[in-house]
This record gives structure tokens, sequence and C-alpha cells, in this order.
């Protein structure tokens, strides 16, 4: 596989989440390929993590140059992503998302 | 009146939280022929050819009847055509004419390829 | 009569025979990959060799290397510290080559129970544990764990008391997962090796948990 560029918490636009901050999914439905699943567009979840900086893989899909951006683990409740149907409300999701979905609440 | 269908955006690959159904305990050994094309994409992806990325890219644009009725390795068989065809590493004409003639080889897997 | 140089006709590596190709009269796509294949080689891109090595490289790849990791992590409580700090680190010096993979080890205790998934494709630690079994691509897989993880595990055979939190990771983006299962009772004094032959594939994707003492 190429060999994915890392740099540590490099955030282009200055003011990176860290670990328990609560950020929301932005909720927008792009066309084309994406990393951000739909069932946590919209949601609201806490930074478990940050992985450090990769390729836009929004870009690398179509041949495009593409500029590291930040990646973070956010965790979700099942209470969060799916309400009364959750099995138990304090199971989580943890998923990995890029900061061009995140938006920082805190 | 038409009705128009309302797009909430989920595409079909987007499998997430979807209604489904049991979980089958499917497990099966590669044949060779699937495990070449494994090689085939961790070694044209090693040598940058393409991204894994564009491999997806190209898995989801093939829609869903291709996910339903195709395998697993000839989903990626055409996923790696089409990467390789875009990045000008091969031909359309030259994939559908070399088709062609391994076609005509055999009836087998073994018959039509050479070492 | 042209025929494979490389013999695959003996068992592979799993110790089931290979599927045999010539199953089913050649298909479209078998087609396709053996004009593929030959265009690559007389184009430079590729050789047999490169290919064959690739394979036999793949195929060494097993569950056996992921239950490595966990016995010496279930005996060495530094190399554990590693494993969950940095588990690609801690597999290169175990001698795993795993290459570019970015692998996060999640730990199982008795009040977190860890489960992987794929919702968008099937991501899978390969380069660690070899390839993924058919049901972790399954429609059914990738739509339910994270939707309904305890129901999932119920249908493996694996029910968690109330009071157990369930985490499900969905490997969306460049990290793959591995479960670091819960030490089984009755194993003390256990040397990595024995302890290992307890560590199913399944307990480190986090559908079942390790094979307990006879």
């Amino acid at each position: 596989m190429p060999d994915r560029a890392m740099h540590d918490g490099a955030v282009p636009d200055g003011v990176a989440p860290v670990k328990t901050q609560r950020v929301r999914v932005a909720a927008r439905m792009p066309m084309g390929h994406v990393r951000a699943p739909a069932y946590l567009r919209g949601k609201v979840g806490t930074i478990e993590r940050p992985l450090g900086a990769f390729p836009d893989p929004e870009r690398l899909a179509y041949g495009q140059p593409a500029p590291d951006r930040a990646l973070y683990r956010v965790r979700f409740s099942m209470a969060e992503l799916w309400g009364d149907s959750a099995e138990a409300p304090t199971d989580t999701v943890d998923a990995e998302l890029y900061d061009t979905w995140l938006e920082r609440l805190d | 009146m038409t009705n128009t269908p309302s797009f909430d955006g989920r595409r079909w690959h987007d499998m997430g939280g979807s209604k489904a159904g049991p979980i089958l305990d499917e497990t099966h050994d590669f044949a060779l022929w699937e495990k070449r094309v494994d090689a085939l994409m961790v070694l044209c992806s090693g040598k940058g050819h393409f991204t894994v990325d564009g491999l997806r890219r190209a898995l989801e644009d093939m829609g869903e009847a291709a996910y339903d009725e195709m395998s697993y390795y000839e989903r990626w068989i055409a996923a790696i055509s089409q990467n390789l065809i875009e990045a000008g590493v091969i031909t359309q004409s030259e994939l559908a004419n070399r088709m062609a003639e391994v076609a005509v080889r055999g009836d087998s897997y073994g018959e039509a390829s050479r070492a | 009569m042209p025929h494979d140089h490389h013999d695959h006709d003996h068992l592979s590596p799993s110790g089931h025979p290979y599927r045999s190709d010539d199953d089913v009269p050649l298909t479209y796509w078998q087609q396709m990959e053996i004009a593929l294949r030959e265009l690559l080689i007389e184009k430079g891109v590729t050789t047999p060799e490169e290919i064959a090595r690739q394979i036999d490289a793949m195929d060494a790849r097993s569950p056996a290397n992921g239950a490595a990791l966990v016995a010496r992590a279930w005996t060495d409580p530094a190399f554990k510290e590693r494993l969950l700090q940095d588990a690609s680190a801690a597999s290169r010096d175990m001698g795993f080559d795993i290459g570019p993979l970015r692998l996060i080890a999640v730990e199982n205790t008795a009040q977190v129970h860890n489960v992987i998934v794929c919702t968008l494709c099937s991501c899978y630690p390969r380069n660690l544990l070899g390839l993924p079994p058919d049901w972790y691509k399954s429609r059914a897989y990738r739509s339910r764990t994270v939707k309904e993880p305890r129901k999932v595990l119920s249908e493996f055979g694996l029910t968690l008391p109330d009071e157990t939190t369930v985490r499900v990771h969905d490997s969306t983006a460049d990290m793959r997962y591995i479960v670091l299962p819960a030490r089984p009772k009755g194993t003390d004094g256990w040397d990595p090796d024995r302890l290992a032959e307890l560590v199913t594939r399944d307990s480190m994707v986090g559908t079942g948990l390790p094979r307990t003492p006879a």
C-alpha cells in the first residue's frame, strides 16, 4: 500500500480538538467518495484520541492531489445514535473521522 | 403527478445501521485466481498506480447489484482494471482484446492461464 | 500443455485444499484476471515471481500472528503496554512485517468488550491476521454490528452481561483494529506458546472469546 505521511496533530485551521471535547459530525450529504458514514452525520460525540494527519481520501479516490487532514477517533453513545432503539444506551461506537467533518462544540 | 423519491444522501455501500438478516457463518478458502487478484491489488497499489481509496470509489460506483451478484474478488478485479485504465497503465481495448484471446484458449481456468 | 509453474495443488497454510479454480467453466472475471496479469507482466509492471512471492507472503499471514501478540501481552506487562500504546510497533518488535498498516489494539476487561467492523467496506488488519472471513464482509455484519452489537454477538454464541459495556469500532479511515481478549482463568503459569493456542481469530475481532482450558 502507498505509505501515508503522518504529522502529529497537524490541523490546517489551527484549533485542534483534544481528547474528551465534544464535536458534531456535519450533516451534509455530498456526492462521491466519503468516509464519514451516514449513520454518524449530524450526531454529537467526544474525541477519543487524535490520530495524526493523512492525505484526504475524498481526493485520493479521484487521483487528485490530496492535502493532509487531521484524523480523530470520535466516540458516540448508542443512545445518541439510535435513541430508544439502542440495546444499551451507554454502549458506544468509535469511528475515525477527518476534521473536515467535525465541528467543535466546546 | 410524478412521485419524486427523496434523496436522503445515503449510498448503497454505506450500510451502518441498516436492517439486515442473520449473519451466516460463511468462510471459504480462496482459489488461486482470487489470490492472484489480491496480489495484483497489493502490488499495483504499492507501485503507486492507484490507491486503496480509488479502489473503494470504483467498488462503490459499481452499484448495489454488483455487490449482490458478484463475488468479492470478481468485484475487485473489475475495480483494479478500472483504476489501471484510469491511470493509463492499460487501455480498455488492450484488456478487451486479451480477454477475447484468453476466452478461446480452453474451458477451464487451468487451460486458459499460462505460467 | 501450459500449466502454472508454481505448484499450488497442495494444502494451503490453513490446512484446507485450495479451492479449485476449475470448479466451474472459465468465467468472465477469471478471463479478466488472466488477461490483466499477462498484460501487466508484458508491460514490465510486475513479474510472475513477484506475484507468486506476494501470494506466499499473504498466505503466511494468519490469526496465529495475532495470537502470538496476545499471548505475549498476557505474560509480559511491559509488552502489553507497548501493544496498547502502539500496536504497529509492537507487531514489528515481534518480527511481523505488517507494512504501512496502522494498528490499534483495544483491550477487553471485566467491564468492557470490544468488537470490530467496517461498515463502509471490509477494512481488516489483513497484514497481521491474514484475509478476513466472508461473514465480516457481509451485508448483515456491516449493517447490524454498529446498531445491535449484543444481538449480533448472541448469534455468534456470545452473550454479555448487562454490566459489561460494549464498544464497537468502525474502521472508517486509516486505522486497523485488533481486540486484545481477556486472559482465560485457569491458565496460571502457562507459557506464551500454550496460551496462544487458546486465542481464536474471532476473539481478536470481538465476535468470540478465547478458548478455556479443557
